[in-house]
C-alpha cells in the first residue's frame, strides 16, 4: 500500500469531459435528447442504406481535462499547483475533493479532506450572520460542537460582530467575504485543498488572510494551493506541481516550477473561445494591438463575444495584472456611458483605445471583470501580453526592471 | 468528526464507494442543517408563510367535499363527515407531492453546492423534502381541530399514525429521487412534475373513499402508491367502521418499496456525474 508518509498518490489519473456540439452552451432537455436520437438515427439509417461507414459520436468530442497525472504529496507538504488557465488545475481539486469521479486511474488518500474551492459555498442570502456561519461550516465539514467552540474566533477574525444578527443580504460585500472566510479559516482537516480563494477582500483583509494560511502551512497540514498569485504561490508553498494541458509538466521546488512556469506562459498562442457562462456567453477571441494612427500610436484591446441568447452586459472591467498576480491598472468602461449593453443571440465586440500603455517590459496579462445576469466574475487571462523594451532614442541604459515597479510614468521635467 | 483515526480513500472510476452509508451517517449534522435552512428560508421569504400551510388544505378541502361530497354525493367511510374523510386524505397527499416537488428540483436549486463541495449527494433532496414535513404538521392541527368541531374521536389505531407517515415518506422520496436525478441531466423534467402531481391529485382517492373503486379494480388501482398511503391515514384516523383493504395496501406498499429501490439505485448511478452536469 502506501509509504507512511504519503498522503495523497495519483496513478494514471485522467478525467474526461464530452462536449456536444450541437447543444453549445445549453442545458440539456429531454426533448433535445430525444430529438437528437431521432435525427441521429435518421442519418445513421440514410447513411447505412447508402453503405458509408458509421462513425460513431461524431456530434460529440471527448476533451480530457487531465490526463496519465501522476503524483505523491507527503504529509506536511504545502503545495502549489500552477498553469495556465485550462490547464486542468480545477479539475485536479475537484477530482482530489470527491466532487466529481475521474474517468480514469485512481486516488489514494489518506486522512480527512476538506477543500475550499469558494468562499461563502451555501451562504444563503436571507438567513442571518450568525445562521450562515453554521450552515457554511457545516458544509464545510465541521460538526456543530466544532463550529459552536471556534464561534468567537470566527467572528473576531471576520470583524462582523455587530452584525450577526443581520441577514447576510444587507451585508456589504466587503464584509460578506470576511466572514466567508473566517469560517474556512478555521477549518481543521488533514489535509486542506484550497482555490485562489486568496484572491477576495480588500488588501488588508487579504493580508490577513495570507497570515491565516501561513499559519495552517506551518501547522503541519498538507496543503493544496492552486492560485493565479505567484507571490502567494512562493511564499506560501514549499514545492509546486506545474500543468500544462492536463497534465504534470513539473513537479519539485517552487522556484523552478515557477521559472518553468514564466516561461512557458508567455509563449502560449492568444486564447479563443473562452465560455464565459453556462448559458452561453462566450470570448470568441481578445486581443490587445498596437495601431500607428495619424498622430500618436494607441493601444487597442478588442474583445469580441458571442452570445447564443440575449442578456445584458451590466459591467465588463479590463483588469491588467502582472505576471506575479498583482493588479497594476484598470479600464473601467462604466464611465463611458455604455453599459448596461443589451445584446441579442450573436457576436458584438468591445473595443477599448488606449493612449498610453507606459508599462515596464515583462509580462502581463488581461483579466475581465464581467456582470451579466448569469454570471458576475473576473475571467482570468483573457489576454497575455508582453512589453518588450522600447529601444527608443534613450539616452541612459534603463534601470533593471526589478527596481522600476510596473509602470513608467510619462513625465516633463525641470529643476530650478 | 469521523473519529475513527485516519481515513484511507480510493477514488477510481465507477468504484462503488464502501462507506457510503456510513458517510451519510457521518454527515447527519448537514442533513439536520439544510433541512432546518429549508425551512427556515421557506418561512422568512413567504410573506404569507405559515398562512398558505393553513389556506390550501382547507381550500381544497372545501371544493372537493362540495364537489364529490356534495354534487357527485359519493359516500364517506365510516360514517364520519365528509370533510373529515377529505382532510384526513389530504393529509398524505400533501405530504406526497410536497416532497416529491421538492425533493424533485433540489439538485438543480443546490447547483452551487454540488459543485462546490463534497458530502453525499442524497442528502439534498431528503433535507429539502422535509420542509413537506413542517406543512404537515399545520395540517395536522388543522385537522384536529376539524375532530373538536365535528367531535369525531379516533381510538387506538392513532397510535400507528406515525408509521404511515413514514410510509408516505418512503413512496415520495423513490419518485423524487428518480425525478431528481433525470432533472440534473434533462432540465425539462422539471415541467413533468407539476403534471404528475395535478394528475395524482384526481387519480389517487384525495376527494373520494377508495372504497367507491369497484371491487375488481381495486388491486390494480393500489399500484398507485399513494392509496395504500391515504387508505392507510384514513384507517388511522376515522372512526371503527373504516375498513383496509389489506390486500391492496400490501400492493401498494410493495410498490413503493420498488420505486425507492428503483430511485435509490439511479440516484447512487448517476450522482458521481452531478457535479459535471448541474
Amino acid at each position: 500500500m502506501m509509504v507512511d508518509d504519503v498522503v495523497i498518490r495519483t496513478r494514471g489519473l485522467g478525467k474526461k469531459y464530452v462536449i456536444g456540439h450541437k447543444a453549445i452552451g445549453r442545458v440539456p432537455t429531454l426533448r433535445d435528447a430525444i430529438a437528437c436520437a431521432a435525427s441521429n438515427f435518421g442519418r445513421l439509417t440514410y447513411d447505412l442504406l447508402r453503405g458509408k461507414p458509421l462513425i460513431a459520436g461524431d456530434e460529440f468530442e471527448e476533451f480530457w481535462a487531465l490526463r496519465d497525472v501522476d503524483f505523491e504529496i507527503k504529509r506536511g507538504e504545502v503545495v502549489g499547483i500552477i498553469g495556465r488557465n485550462g490547464a486542468g488545475k480545477s479539475t485536479l481539486l475537484k477530482v482530489l475533493s470527491r466532487i466529481t469521479e475521474p474517468s480514469e486511474g485512481r486516488v489514494e488518500i489518506r486522512g480527512r479532506v476538506a477543500s475550499l474551492l469558494e468562499v461563502g459555498t451555501g451562504f444563503h442570502p436571507e438567513l442571518t450572520g450568525r445562521e450562515n456561519i453554521f450552515l457554511n461550516g457545516a458544509i464545510l465539514g465541521m460538526s456543530r460542537a466544532e463550529i459552536r467552540q471556534k464561534f468567537p474566533e470566527i467572528v473576531a477574525f471576520a470583524e462582523v460582530e455587530r452584525f450577526l444578527d443581520t441577514p447576510v443580504k444587507r451585508y456589504s460585500s466587503g464584509m460578506y467575504v470576511r466572514l466567508a472566510f473566517a469560517v474556512a479559516a478555521f477549518l481543521e482537516p488533514e489535509i486542506l485543498i484550497i482555490d485562489e480563494v486568496l484572491a477576495v477582500g480588500d488588501a488588508e483583509f487579504q493580508k490577513k488572510s495570507l497570515g491565516k494560511m501561513d499559519d495552517v502551512a506551518k501547522s503541519g497540514k498538507t496543503v493544496l494551493f492552486v492560485s493565479h498569485n505567484m507571490a502567494a504561490i512562493k511564499s506560501l508553498c514549499s514545492s509546486a506541481i506545474y500543468l500544462e494541458d492536463g497534465q504534470v509538466a513539473y513537479q519539485g521546488r517552487t522556484d523552478d516550477a515557477l521559472a518553468i512556469y514564466l516561461d512557458r506562459k508567455t509563449k502560449g498562442p492568444p486564447r479563443k473561445d473562452i465560455d464565459v457562462s453556462q448559458d452561453g456567453l462566450k470570448i470568441a477571441q481578445a486581443v490587445i494591438s498596437r495601431e500607428e494612427g495619424s498622430s500618436e500610436p494607441k493601444y487597442v484591446i478588442e474583445i469580441d463575444f458571442v452570445a447564443t441568447c440575449a442578456g445584458s452586459l451590466r459591467e465588463c472591467t479590463v483588469n491588467i495584472f502582472s505576471v506575479l498576480g498583482t493588479r497594476i491598472a484598470i479600464v473601467d468602461p462604466r464611465e463611458s456611458g455604455s453599459l448596461p449593453f443589451s445584446y441579442g443571440a450573436g457576436q458584438f465586440s468591445l473595443r477599448i483605445e488606449i493612449d498610453s500603455l507606459p508599462f515596464v517590459e515583462g509580462d502581463y496579462q488581461i483579466s475581465l471583470w464581467l456582470v451579466t445576469p448569469d454570471f458576475t466574475g473576473l475571467v482570468e487571462s483573457v489576454i497575455e501580453f508582453s512589453v518588450e523594451r522600447s529601444g527608443g532614442a534613450r539616452e541612459f541604459a534603463s534601470y533593471s526592471p526589478d527596481l522600476r515597479g510596473h509602470v513608467e510614468l510619462a513625465a516633463r521635467i525641470s529643476i530650478i | 468528526m469521523f473519529g475513527e483515526g485516519e481515513r484511507f480513500l480510493v477514488l477510481a472510476p465507477g468504484r462503488a464507494d464502501r462507506h457510503y452509508w456510513g458517510d451519510l451517517w457521518n454527515y447527519r449534522e448537514l442533513f439536520v442543517i439544510l433541512a432546518w435552512r429549508d425551512v427556515a428560508v421557506q418561512y422568512k421569504q413567504t410573506v404569507i408563510g405559515v398562512a398558505w400551510a393553513v389556506i390550501r388544505p382547507l381550500l381544497t378541502m372545501l371544493v372537493f367535499t362540495s364537489v364529490f361530497g356534495g354534487l357527485a354525493a359519493l359516500p364517506s367511510d365510516g360514517g364520519e363527515p365528509y370533510s373529515v374523510m377529505v382532510m384526513a386524505g389530504m393529509l398524505p397527499w400533501f405530504l406526497f407531492s410536497t416532497m416529491l416537488n421538492n425533493g424533485s428540483s433540489s439538485l438543480v436549486q443546490n447547483a452551487n453546492l454540488i459543485s462546490k463541495v463534497y458530502f453525499p449527494r442524497l442528502i439534498v433532496p431528503v433535507a429539502s423534502s422535509c420542509v413537506a414535513l413542517v406543512d404537515f404538521a399545520i395540517t395536522l392541527l388543522l385537522l384536529a381541530i376539524m375532530f373538536l368541531v365535528f367531535r369525531v374521536v379516533p381510538d387506538w389505531r392513532l397510535l400507528l399514525l406515525p408509521l404511515f407517515v413514514v410510509l408516505a415518506i418512503v413512496a415520495a422520496l423513490g419518485p423524487a429521487l428518480i425525478m431528481a436525478s433525470l432533472n440534473v441531466k434533462y432540465r425539462d423534467f422539471r415541467f413533468i412534475v407539476p403534471f404528475v402531481v395535478q394528475f395524482g391529485l384526481y387519480v389517487s382517492p384525495v376527494g373520494f373513499s377508495s372504497n367507491v373503486i369497484p371491487e375488481e379494480w381495486r388491486l390494480l388501482y393500489s399500484l398507485n402508491p399513494v392509496v395504500g398511503v391515504i387508505d392507510g391515514f384514513r384507517w388511522c384516523l376515522l372512526g371503527n367502521d373504516t375498513p383496509l383493504n389489506v390486500p391492496s395496501f400490501f400492493v401498494s406498499l410493495a410498490v413503493s418499496i420498488i420505486f425507492l429501490w428503483i430511485g435509490i439505485s439511479i440516484f447512487r448511478r448517476t450522482e458521481k456525474t452531478f457535479a459535471d452536469l448541474v
